[in-house]
């Protein structure tokens, strides 16, 4: 029987300390809708979208009433649309199909309009990184990811180089709100297959066909459970983030594979991010603040970040039958209170977060920056972020935010989960030569390790 | 299928009989209860059996209604989602 005590725990983590399911994510395979026809390509994806993810935001729905925990988003996420459309081309018609599917289907978001270009890019590759601005700036609901590096193959220069100018065009679309447009684009390096969250969600081409993978999320709970145990040491403070990413996990794992089984599908994985919201009481920053920081950013940052991080992962992987996509502390700027405080008062920049993400998932994620920002700095920002995740064998990942007509003191305001970003400074040294050299960083060597 | 009602609010007289005159109606039967005040709030937790009765969202619905109606706050919540997070 349960105890009082236990039932009281867990209302009080939803009630209180914002427990929630952060997505539920329905993984679909769409290569056997590719054919030579544009018009019949759009159409398939658009039937077999509509038809396996018609019943996924009702379940929901219908599961967050009778546990009673909120499920934020509920999303669909697809096989690289560059490889769907190779047959085709007709990039732009693909996206507008995606974003037709997902209103229909009525989920929050649709990522993968993705690429896997980490050695080498296919004429129809570089036709699908061109069409990105254009086709993210004219859909609502299409998440796009680009892979320019890994572990096995290195860095595509070539490709990093592109990317800064695509994310340079898809801001000057997107002016009106901000440049909001880049926060639906990220560039990863060894980016993965079973990713719940977005924008970076795609189905991998290893993955199967109708796959529900979870992200969980409780930023609150693991702040409340540091707050309440007081003056502890460390030791005993990671214990306490391992129980408590256990329960937060044990919820994800019960409401993943409860969804799968009503819809007929696959369990596939939890993801054990932490991710935050603007809300008070939902954010990364202020658990590291709880562990003795004055503000996140303060020298101590990346040391608090990398001992969270292991601990949620310790404790959620016995939690779960099945663990993967990112599974780490997300830090976006934007979307959490006390970052959005940190670089406000001059705690935190850019090169104190480039550190943090050598130790924590993500990356670089959801920073403004000035609109003037060259896209040479911009690749060279992304390259910098993917030398760490190549070098580290981890996922890293770069979505940054060229503000139109904003500059540092600014701020962008994008709504909802996305938040507001105050505009960060980048340093001002050119590293035109460097990025214009293209070819690729090869492979590391992965013994002798320092 | 076993559910875990709470309620949580200022205390005050015949809020056991409302809520447990309402699960008579929804047919669900009550198997264990435990009340205690807590800060000077009245928490009160349920067990209850709703195999005859209608799905527990629905339930939900109207235990909210009632707790608008009484000034508390009733939630119902499958038990699963107690017993994966507290029990291995």
């Amino acid at each position: 029987m349960l105890s009082k005590n236990e039932i009281f725990e867990t209302i009080q983590m939803i009630q209180n300390q914002n427990l929630d399911v952060r997505t539920i994510t329905l993984s679909l395979s769409l290569l056997d809708c590719v054919c030579d026809s544009v018009e019949k390509t759009c159409d398939k994806i658009y039937d077999k979208i509509t038809s396996r993810a018609e019943k996924l935001v009702k379940t929901g729905n219908d599961l967050a009433a009778e546990y009673g925990i909120p499920i934020v988003n509920k999303r669909v996420s697809v096989t690289p649309a560059s490889l769907v459309g190779s047959a085709c081309g007709g990039y732009v018609k693909i996206a507008k199909a995606l974003d037709r599917a997902a209103k229909t289907v009525g989920i929050d978001f649709l990522g993968g309009y993705s690429a896997l270009v980490s050695k080498g890019i296919t004429a129809r590759e570089r036709e699908f990184i061109d069409s990105i601005p254009e086709a993210i700036a004219s859909t609502e609901k299409v998440c796009s990811s680009v892979n320019v590096g890994s572990s096995k193959h290195g860095i595509n220069m070539d490709a990093v180089a592109l990317m800064g100018q695509k994310i340079k065009r898809l801001s000057e679309l997107t002016a009106k709100s901000g440049g909001s447009g880049c926060a639906k684009l990220v560039v990863f390096c060894n980016a993965v297959e079973d990713n719940p969250f977005m924008a970076g969600a795609f189905s991998g081409v290893s993955e199967g066909d109708g796959i529900i993978n979870v992200g969980v999320s409780g930023p609150g709970v693991v702040q409340s459970a540091i707050e309440r145990a007081g003056n502890v040491n460390l030791t005993e403070l990671a214990e306490i983030i391992k129980k408590t990413a256990f329960k937060i996990t044990r919820a994800g794992q019960l409401i993943g594979t409860e969804a799968a089984k009503r819809l007929g599908c696959e369990f596939g994985i939890v993801d054990l991010s932490l991710a935050p919201t603007p809300k008070v009481g939902d954010s990364v920053a202020h658990i590291l603040e709880a562990m003795g920081l004055d503000s996140v950013g303060a020298p101590g940052t990346t040391a608090c970040l990398a001992m969270l991080n292991d601990a949620v992962k310790k404790g959620g992987v016995m939690a779960s039958s099945s663990v993967g996509g990112l599974s780490g502390a997300f830090i976006p700027v934007s979307e959490d209170i006390g970052m959005i405080n940190a670089v406000k008062k001059g705690a935190l920049g850019l090169e104190k977060l480039e550190a943090m993400t050598a130790v924590c998932s993500v990356g670089l994620d959801m920073i403004a920056i000035p609109g003037s920002t060259s896209a040479h700095t911009i690749s060279a920002i992304i390259a910098d972020e993917c030398a760490i995740g190549m070098i580290n064998n981890k996922t890293t990942a770069v979505r940054i935010i060229p503000a139109p007509d904003k500059d540092v003191g600014d701020e962008v305001e994008f709504g909802g989960l996305l938040g507001t970003a105050p505009v960060m400074s980048v340093n001002a040294y050119s590293p035109q030569a460097f990025i214009e050299r293209g070819g690729r960083i090869p492979a590391p060597i992965h013994s002798n390790k320092n | 299928m076993k559910a875990i009602v709470t309620v949580i609010g200022e205390d005050k007289k015949g809020i056991i009989a409302a809520v447990s005159g309402e699960l008579l109606k929804l047919n669900a039967n009550v198997e264990d209860i435990s009340q205690t005040l807590m800060g000077g709030n009245f928490v009160m937790m349920m067990m209850v059996d709703v195999s005859e009765s209608d799905e527990i969202g629905a339930i939900g619905e109207k235990l909210s209604v009632l707790g608008k109606k009484i000034g508390v706050d009733i939630r119902i919540q499958h038990e699963d989602i107690f017993n994966s997070m507290h029990r291995i």
